[in-house]
């Protein structure tokens, strides 16, 4: 057993100290010291993006990044995307255009279209499908998760372009 | 949300806010205070004899609280369940334990377990086990493995083909001979269905609880099966049923691969027996690669015979089915029992001959897997037509048109025996055709050849069987069930002993029951997978739930709704004969304004004061429904490509589907199905496959090598579709959750077929194939 580190992350706005060993991978961190279990494990070698979540704001694979990379840094998973309660455009749109079946990869799928859309908020579909090819879908086949990102782009763009706290 | 239509209406899936939000709780989501967890020590070899293991170092390894081989399982675990045994596997070749013995047979074979306190030290000990193996020849190939000489892996047999059905050939061939001195044809052809992998996306895994003090064992499994499961693992550890519980969670996908039950579900299991404590078991996706089970891998020789005109006369198939290495619940049926019922099609064809052989390999297990034996029969049977069409120099379209079972001779009794419900085989195609103007794209394909273009239509009208099963077609009655109960406040909790993974069934069946009970679908619940709630079921596989489960859900409104009337008429003192149901309200006949609410109704019926004399209390009533016979949906897929000469990629130019699964309960569901089918179809006949080296080494083990389709692969799919009702079940649906599966792969390999100007190419048409044909290399 290898000597324990101490890392500071700040997941979803909360600050968190613990101490981890120097091979914890991010998404072993989240599920398991600090119960986030909306990410998930799909294939542990970064071709299916199910553990996708936010660090420092950029969509990042969490089980191709170990925990004491994230030392210092903020970490957003699908339990932190929206407020309590609300639901995120991006959720909207999978829900709407029922964009997920057995719903594993979709938080994946979700942070990694919120990355798309800050990236690209008015994205063709090709770049769509072009944007999330790192998070792979065996329930699908993609179409509608397609519609879900372009519900979510037309929603962001539409609320962006009202004032400050109307919408919703 | 309205009442009145809320049978095929589009809702949003009321499963998703808990998936969207990262609340849903996955297997894997689970724990229990004082939780082990469990590492599994696999074969590295495809072949080999066990010699010694040394578990010692693992054992003193801090953390580790146990370490399991066969040995210390004997006598413990029993071996796993086979549905129908066949030949020399009813006489035990093929059996499996939870560990291997002597003998590891495939990669992966599980050879021992490892229980720690933590994953980590699980995984580290696991390490640290040495096992002596004498490498073994592996017997890879299906043709070369049924050789003399070949490595076998049950010795005592002295072969590897464990069944062969073989019946006399003479009818078949004075129909070939028949047909050849009328002028017609014979096409011959042999087409390899290659092995692939399930993979959904949440790999297996398995939490079980035994608690000493009540000797009761909880498994939370993810799994297609819980009363299954709960059956044949309360048998296999020597537990009272009553005394397990199987619960399955959130499950992420399934295709068939969870329709099983595994050693790691009975090595945990016995695990936390001997533990006392929760012992975890989660799938690392090279496992899940390896040692889940495989689909298709079928090797089919096929000939057809035609008149000059294109009418088919006589079809022939032998198939071999590569079982892999040891038999699961069906991996000796998947071809026999569910392929060759349905292997003419939608066509109506006089005279079929079918043999065949099942062999076992040095590979993982074959079973069932999205469309088990139908997407196999149908590619057979769809790629036997196109080639009639080429040799007869006739179009695809018109070749099947001519074949199809007309709508007047449903229901149609084929030569295989099975019995065709109903359809309209030629509507669908009709269809598909004007939706991609068939005429105009024939015509656009032969401008771009004259381009140099290599442009391919290809076209699948397939037919499938689900629904399973009539009374007495499997060794155990192939039934569902519900159980509804009305509340004293008029809301309504089903529990289905149907089992989702994703299909919807939550949303789909609440739609049931308030269509039929005229109450707004948020006052219905529906509850599933624990054995220890929910009625007796059979699992959810083979596109049955809606027909056989939805049925069950039907049928036990219908009797409460029954008892309502009753209870009403009593209420507004008239006969029941004349009380009937609309928007929520019990009323008399002709008199409108003479009701009483549903939940008036409830109230009353639960509170029981009011009640008539002899009147049972309360509103609950179990239903268990075992269909007449099978269904059979239908439809017609038509694929466009263009392929790449300078590279050999196929590009997916249009893919319309026009499909016929009956009456549709949420469209927007109906259609999700067929898109999620199709992908999975596309992939099979572009890029997916299981490999092995001829040592019996796994070379597809991860994600990295094992090519599913992704998002900018796929092209987006038309989709349509027709309406033949079922006369078989009281919904009138068919089933939709492996059409698309089914019908698009031949699709696919017609159009590929056809671009490259070829009678046939097998599976998948990776670009370096088909650039090698294309340069005639």
């Amino acid at each position: 057993m290898t000597m324990k580190r101490e890392i500071s992350v700040t997941v979803n706005g909360q600050q968190h100290h613990s101490e981890v060993e120097p091979r914890t991978l991010l998404v072993y961190y989240l599920r398991e010291a600090l119960d986030l279990t909306g990410t998930h494990i799909g294939c542990d070698t970064s071709q299916c993006g199910a553990c996708t979540v936010l660090l420092d704001g950029q969509s990042v694979k969490a089980c191709t990044v170990l925990a004491v990379q994230a030392d210092g840094c903020e970490v957003t998973t699908i339990e932190g995307l929206a407020p309590e309660g609300g639901l995120h455009p991006i959720q909207e749109g999978f829900w709407e255009k029922h964009g997920l079946q057995c719903g594993f990869c979709t938080p994946g799928m979700i942070m990694a279209s919120y990355n798309l859309l800050k990236v690209n908020p008015n994205p063709t579909e090709a770049e769509i499908r072009k944007g999330l090819e790192g998070n792979i879908c065996r329930c699908t086949g993609y179409q509608n998760i397609v519609r879900a990102v372009q519900y979510a782009a037309e929603r962001m763009r539409t609320s962006a372009s009202e004032p400050v706290g109307a919408g919703e | 949300m309205g009442v009145a239509g809320m049978v095929g209406s589009p809702i949003k899936r009321r499963e998703d806010p808990r998936l969207i939000t990262g609340q849903a709780t996955y297997v894997d989501d689970i724990k229990i205070h004082g939780m082990l967890h469990m590492a599994v020590l696999r074969s590295p070899y495809g072949h080999a004899h066990i010699r010694s293991i040394n578990t010692d170092a693992a054992r003193r390894h801090p953390g580790v609280v146990a370490v399991y081989t066969a040995e210390d399982l004997k006598g413990a675990v029993g071996n796993i369940a086979i549905a129908v045994p066949l030949g020399k596997i009813a006489e035990g070749m093929g059996a499996r334990g939870a560990l291997a013995e002597g003998k590891v047979r495939f990669f992966g074979d599980p050879v021992a377990a490892v229980i720690a306190e933590d994953l980590y030290t699980a995984r580290d000990a696991r390490d640290l086990i040495e096992v002596d193996y004498e490498p073994l020849p592996a017997a890879i190939d299906v043709e070369k493995a049924m050789q003399a000489g070949a490595p076998l892996l049950y010795e005592e047999f002295g072969t590897n083909v464990a069944f062969g059905m073989h019946p006399p050939t003479d009818e078949i061939d004075k129909v070939f001979e028949k047909t050849k001195a009328d002028g017609g044809i014979v096409v011959k052809t042999r087409l390899v269905n290659q092995r692939l992998a399930p993979a959904p996306m949440e790999t297996r895994g398995v939490v079980a609880e035994y608690r000493k003090a009540s000797r009761s064992l909880t498994v939370w499994s993810s799994s297609q099966i819980p009363h299954l499961l709960r059956n044949i693992l309360s048998a296999l550890v020597g537990l009272p049923q009553h005394q397990v519980r199987v619960i399955v969670p959130e499950v992420g996908g399934g295709f068939g691969c969870k329709l099983n039950i595994y050693p790691e579900e009975m090595v945990s299991a016995f695990a936390s027996m001997q533990t006392g404590r929760a012992v975890k078991w989660i799938e690392e996706r090279s496992e899940n690669l390896a040692v889940t089970i495989h689909g298709r891998d079928q090797v089919d020789y096929v000939e057809i015979a035609a008149t000059r005109e294109g009418k088919v006369t006589g079809l022939k198939i032998y198939g071999i089915s590569d079982l892999g290495s040891y038999c699961q619940i069906f991996t000796d049926v998947i071809m026999i029992a569910f392929g060759f019922p349905v292997s003419c099609g939608a066509y109506d064809i006089p005279t079929i001959h079918l043999s065949a052989d099942i062999v076992f390999t040095n590979k993982a297990a074959t079973d069932a897997y999205r469309g088990a034996g139908r997407p196999e029969a149908t590619y057979i049977i769809e790629r036997a037509m196109d080639q009639v069409a080429r040799e007869l120099g006739k179009d695809p379209a018109e070749v099947r048109r001519l074949n199809f079972i007309k709508p007047d001779q449903f229901p149609y009794k084929a030569a295989t025996g099975a019995v065709y419900d109903t359809g309209n085989y030629e509507g669908a195609l009709d269809k598909a055709l004007a939706m991609v103007d068939y005429k105009s794209l024939r015509a656009e394909q032969v401008q771009k050849r004259a381009a140099g273009k290599l442009m391919g239509i290809g076209i699948s009208s397939y037919i499938e069987i689900c629904g399973f099963g009539p009374k007495g077609s499997a060794p155990v009655g192939l039934y569902e069930s519900a159980r509804v109960r009305v509340e004293q406040s008029g809301t309504v909790m089903v529990y289905t002993g149907s089992s989702p993974h994703g299909q919807g069934e939550e949303t789909t069946f609440a739609q049931i029951v308030a269509e039929e009970f005229t109450v707004p679908v948020e006052n219905v619940m529906i509850m599933h997978g624990d054995t220890d709630s929910t009625p007796e079921g059979r699992g959810t596989y083979g596109s049955r739930t809606t027909a056989v489960g939805g049925s069950a859900v039907f049928n036990a409104v219908q009797r409460l709704k029954e008892k309502m009337k009753q209870i009403a008429a009593h209420m507004l003192e008239a006969s029941p004969a004349d009380v009937e149901l609309e928007d929520g309200k019990f009323s008399v006949k002709g008199s409108p304004q003479k009701a009483v609410s549903f939940g008036d109704v409830a109230a009353a019926a639960n509170l029981s004061n009011t009640l008539a004399p002899g009147v049972e209390p309360g509103l609950e009533t179990t239903v268990f429904f075992e269909p007449e016979a099978c269904v059979f949906p239908f439809g017609t897929h038509i694929c466009v490509v263009e392929i790449d000469k300078e590279t050999g990629e196929t590009e997916i130019k249009r893919f319309v589907a026009v499909d016929d699964c009956g009456r549709q309960i949420n469209p927007l569901l109906v259609e999700g199905q067929v898109h999620g089918g199709i992908a999975q179809g596309v992939g099979q006949a572009l890029i997916e496959g299981v490999e092995y080296g001829e040592d019996g080494q796994l070379l597809t083990a991860t994600l990295m090598d094992y090519a599913m389709p992704l998002s900018s692969e796929l092209p987006h799919f038309e989709l349509d579709s027709t309406v033949t009702l079922t006369t078989v079940n009281p919904l009138g649906v068919k089933g939709v959750g492996e059409a698309g599966t089914i019908g698009s792969t031949p699709a696919v390999a017609s159009a590929v077929a056809d671009a490259l100007d070829v009678a046939h190419v097998d599976m998948p048409f990776r670009a370096e194939k088909l650039w090698k044909i294309i340069h005639q290399l």
